[in-house]
């Protein structure tokens, strides 16, 4: 009752985020679930889960989901301890930096992966990783490393790190105090990260047709394959039932764990450097062979030509080619601009229902945290088709709206602030806001000065992502209608390998490399941009 | 509640009760001058045009064409199909014959005659009705890259060919479950061998490589990625692409292709059920089949031109051949059989 009056003026906040994923996200899902399964009802549902492929799809799915969220999460967890011990400037610089493979497309990606295995002789004979489950599962750890690093590592900053202190003085080890102390603490964190980077893995469809070959199949291709190649699209609303029924019940699981046991924080003046010199090392090796090793052959295939190595790909960027509408350069400034609106849409949506759910009525405050959630969990085509024919009369006609394009990446951006936000407003200690209010601060002020401070650096840290998420291109956009002008990276990306010629394959790459740039220095600016949260990120 | 229910069941009546005018195929008037309006022209991601070809087609008629690109062609007709209550656009290009009886099945076009239809090439016109009038046509077939094919053997020149011992682990394929030419040259396989699933399951037996997508099989797998194979099924256009988009600049392409192989995709353009610009869309279809228009699909999407009279250029008079005698299966038989065949096909190279 307490957090309720303290916040005042919520409830008509609160509308702008519920309008937001009603409108685009469950009015639209709704829609094409129900045109789909409006013959047969459930009963689409019930063949699924007697089919027996389709109950292995089910299974692959889930395990290859868990199987890498694990991994990520144990991989990238030291690094995330790193990076908390960094000086703030080179925190920000190395969040930037892994923040670049998760922006990439698959199918570049997939390209450089393929030559590494040829090149370690590893895409053929007694260890084989070409067209393997283990390819789909390092992939997905080098697209979801900097979930873990970034969210994590967020939180880790701000523990304070005397209670950790206290326990080695008192005798405990190294590992007892991280395992009794520190671990407890950043669980929010973690289940938040884990919840990300599960739902990333449980949806991935470049990764698993690319680099898991075609005979690996997961909810997400089998949706495709349904919906697009088949036009069954019963077939593909039971499965997206089965799907959004799923992730519905992960994420709650999710959230529960994210609630449970809250540690306190207060804002940490400076954690320790968290390891010994040589885990350290280790780490940074992890790192640098996992994501430098991929990008390292985009690097040099973009200035490498037919006579040497030099700059023309770059150059070439400049003007158009034939097979696209424009030149590469327009390409990247819309992306820059959509990633723009898209990053702000999602900040507003995304703070005022963090709000929402860590002080709102508790029915809301479920409804937020699932709702806004869920569209990380689901298909793409679910979502791309569902505004298709859900926003299609006017006065709500939005489906070639140039507009329409940053609202759908939003959708997959919000998740990221909420998710980043959300464990770090929940570890407030109460006591702190007490005092203020004691000391005769007003609600609104309160909610400024301390939730907002603290929250910001979890509203910027989840900002970058959703411009991440915007430049490369994520979610339901591939499935709405696109104008030419409106060109972005990737599609041009796409265009350009979709002919054969190494001049165009070479300005492509040339045009991944310029996009792993900007995305590092937009992510640094971003994160950058603290206003009272000083010293703090 | 209620009152909103009334009413969508209302414009679903009406929908339906327009649909039947539709069928008519007299409802729409394409007649008047189109003049100062603009036309809607959905088409696949791989679409271009100079931007020369539109300046023409607006000093030319007055129409201002606003361009939508909806996905690779399987997306866009699944969209078409789903918005055809409301569709996003008044004219249709890209829709291949793969995929066309699923079109025509839905309704989703009405039937114009475009007066410039005479000039096409007579196999292009699948549909007596004209619901969809052909634009341009590209074959997929088997490439190979002539310095890497096995020292010593000379390069494929039928399908059977490729089940030989001297090509094992040369060939690399796309699944026809998510890719067009994949699904193309099952289709060629299926008309041009004796006994197709005989001819899959030697293929498999010669350690044909099965990949996703196009671009994963011919710059992942293929020589020109740097891969080890040396045959692929691409494009009977992608030799001269091979050559304008070569570094450094070479004479003569690298990739040769299997004329046996070829399917033909044939790419048709049509005016959506529901159009608000009739005359405009008649406009664009029109002129889609002139030589302005025809003359600059080769360059942009490495397609041959539907018309007889247009010149095609000279990089692909020199690199490119036209299979005399493509493969080709009716639309409808490709509808009715298309996922039966591909299960079939997921059983043998697959499982």
């Amino acid at each position: 009752m307490r957090a309720r009056k303290n916040i005042g003026g919520l409830d008509a906040l609160m509308l702008i985020p519920a309008v937001f994923i009603g409108l685009f996200f469950l009015f639209p899902v709704g829609t094409v679930v129900g045109r789909g399964l409006a013959g047969d009802g459930l009963d689409a549902v019930i063949d699924l889960a007697r089919s027996q492929r389709q109950r292995d799809v089910l299974r692959f799915t889930f395990w290859q989901a868990v199987v890498s969220t694990v991994l990520t999460v144990v991989i990238a967890l030291p690094a995330a301890a790193t990076v908390a011990g960094l000086s703030s400037r080179a925190r920000r610089v190395v969040r930037s930096i892994v923040t670049v493979p998760f922006v990439l497309p698959t199918v570049v990606v997939a390209g450089a992966f393929d030559e590494l295995f040829l090149a370690t002789g590893l895409d053929a004979g007694a260890v084989r990783l070409r067209h393997t489950v283990w390819a789909i599962l390092i992939a997905h750890v080098f697209f979801n490393y900097a979930v873990v690093v970034r969210v994590v590592g967020t939180a880790w900053v701000g523990l304070d790190c005397r209670q950790a202190e206290a326990a080695r003085v008192l005798g405990a080890t190294r590992w007892q105090a991280w395992k009794e102390v520190t671990l407890p603490r950043l669980r929010p964190a973690i289940a938040s990260a884990s919840a990300i980077v599960f739902l990333f893995s449980f949806t991935s469809f470049g990764v698993v047709l690319i680099l898991g070959g075609p005979r690996r199949a997961t909810l997400e291709t089998e949706i495709y394959r349904y919906a697009v190649s088949r036009t069954d699209l019963t077939t593909a609303a039971a499965l997206a039932v089965v799907q959004l029924t799923t992730v519905l019940g992960l994420v709650a699981i999710s959230t529960w764990l994210e609630r449970r046991r809250p540690a306190t924080t207060r804002v940490a003046r400076r954690t320790r450097t968290l390891g010994s010199r040589a885990g350290r090392r280790v780490n940074g090796l992890v790192a640098i062979a996992l994501l430098g090793g991929p990008l390292a052959v985009l690097v040099e295939r973009s200035f490498s030509t037919g006579t040497g190595y030099d700059l023309s790909h770059y150059e070439a960027l400049g003007t158009r080619v034939r097979q696209l509408p424009a030149p590469a350069t327009t390409a990247l400034w819309n992306s820059l601009q959509h990633a723009v609106m898209a990053t702000a849409i999602a900040l507003v949506i995304g703070v005022l229902a963090s709000v929402v759910v860590v002080h709102g009525r508790s029915s809301l405050r479920r409804f937020f945290d699932l709702g806004l959630t869920l569209p990380l969990g689901t298909s793409a085509v679910t979502v791309g088709f569902g505004i298709l024919i859900a926003l299609d009369e006017p006065p709500i006609d939005f489906r070639t709206r140039w507009w329409i394009i940053p609202v759908a990446h939003a959708l997959v951006g919000v998740p990221f602030v909420v998710r980043t936000m959300v464990p770090l407003l929940r570890s407030i200690d109460p006591s702190i806001r007490e005092a203020a209010a004691v000391l005769g601060a007003s609600p609104s002020r309160v909610r400024r000065e301390i939730d907002l401070a603290i929250g910001a650096r979890g509203a910027l840290v989840g900002g970058g992502f959703a411009f991440a998420v915007s430049l490369g291109e994520f979610g339901a956009t591939s499935f709405l209608p696109r104008r030419p002008d409106d060109l972005t990276a990737p599609v041009a990306l796409f265009r350009l390998l979709s002919t054969p010629g190494d001049l165009l394959r070479g300005q492509a790459m040339a045009l991944a490399v310029v996009l792993m740039v900007l995305v590092a220095v937009s992510v640094f600016v971003i994160e950058s941009s603290r206003g009272t949260t000083e010293g703090a990120l | 509640m209620k009152k909103l229910f009334l009413s969508f069941v209302i414009v679903g009546l009406v929908a339906a009760a327009c649909g039947d005018d539709n069928d008519d195929g007299d409802a729409i008037d394409f007649r008047g001058d189109p003049s100062g309006t603009t036309v809607r022209l959905v088409t696949h991601d791989s679409f271009s045009i100079s931007d020369a070809v539109w300046e023409a087609f607006t000093a030319e008629t007055g129409v201002t064409v606003e361009l939508l690109s909806s996905g690779d062609a399987g997306e866009m007709v699944s969209q078409a199909i789903l918005t055809k209550d409301a569709p996003v656009a008044d004219v249709m290009f890209g829709i291949d014959n793969t995929f066309l009886q699923r079109g025509l099945d839905n309704d989703i076009f009405v039937p114009y005659e475009s007066p410039n239809l005479d000039g096409v090439f007579d196999n292009l016109k699948l549909d007596d009705n004209n619901r969809v009038t052909p634009i341009s046509f590209g074959d997929v077939c088997v490439n190979y890259w002539i310095d890497a094919l096995p020292t010593g053997t000379a390069a494929p020149s039928t399908l059977e060919d490729l089940t030989d011992e001297r090509f094992a682990g040369q060939f690399v394929v796309q699944s026809p479950e998510t890719s067009s030419p994949g699904l193309a040259f099952l289709l060629a396989t299926i008309t041009g061998t004796d006994d197709w699933e005989q001819y899959w399951a030697d293929l498999v037996a010669n350690d044909v490589s099965v990949t996703a997508g196009w671009e994963d099989a011919y710059y992942g797998e293929f020589t020109a990625g740097g891969g080890e194979r040396s045959i692929v099924v691409s494009y009977a256009s992608s030799p001269p692409a091979e050559v304008i988009f070569a570094d450094p600049p070479v004479d003569t392409a690298p990739t040769g292709v299997l004329l046996d192989s070829c399917f033909r995709q044939i790419e048709f353009a049509g005016v959506l059920a529901g159009t608000e610009n009739a005359a405009g869309a008649a406009a664009l279809i029109d002129f889609m089949l002139t030589n302005t228009y025809q003359e600059d699909v080769p360059l942009t999407m490495f397609v041959f031109p539907a018309s007889q009279s247009a010149t095609l250029p000279p990089e692909f008079v020199e690199h490119a051949e036209v299979a005399a005698n493509p493969q080709i299966i009716d639309p409808a038989e490709i509808e009715a059989n298309r996922d039966a065949w591909v299960d079939r096909w997921v059983e043998i190279v697959l499982s």
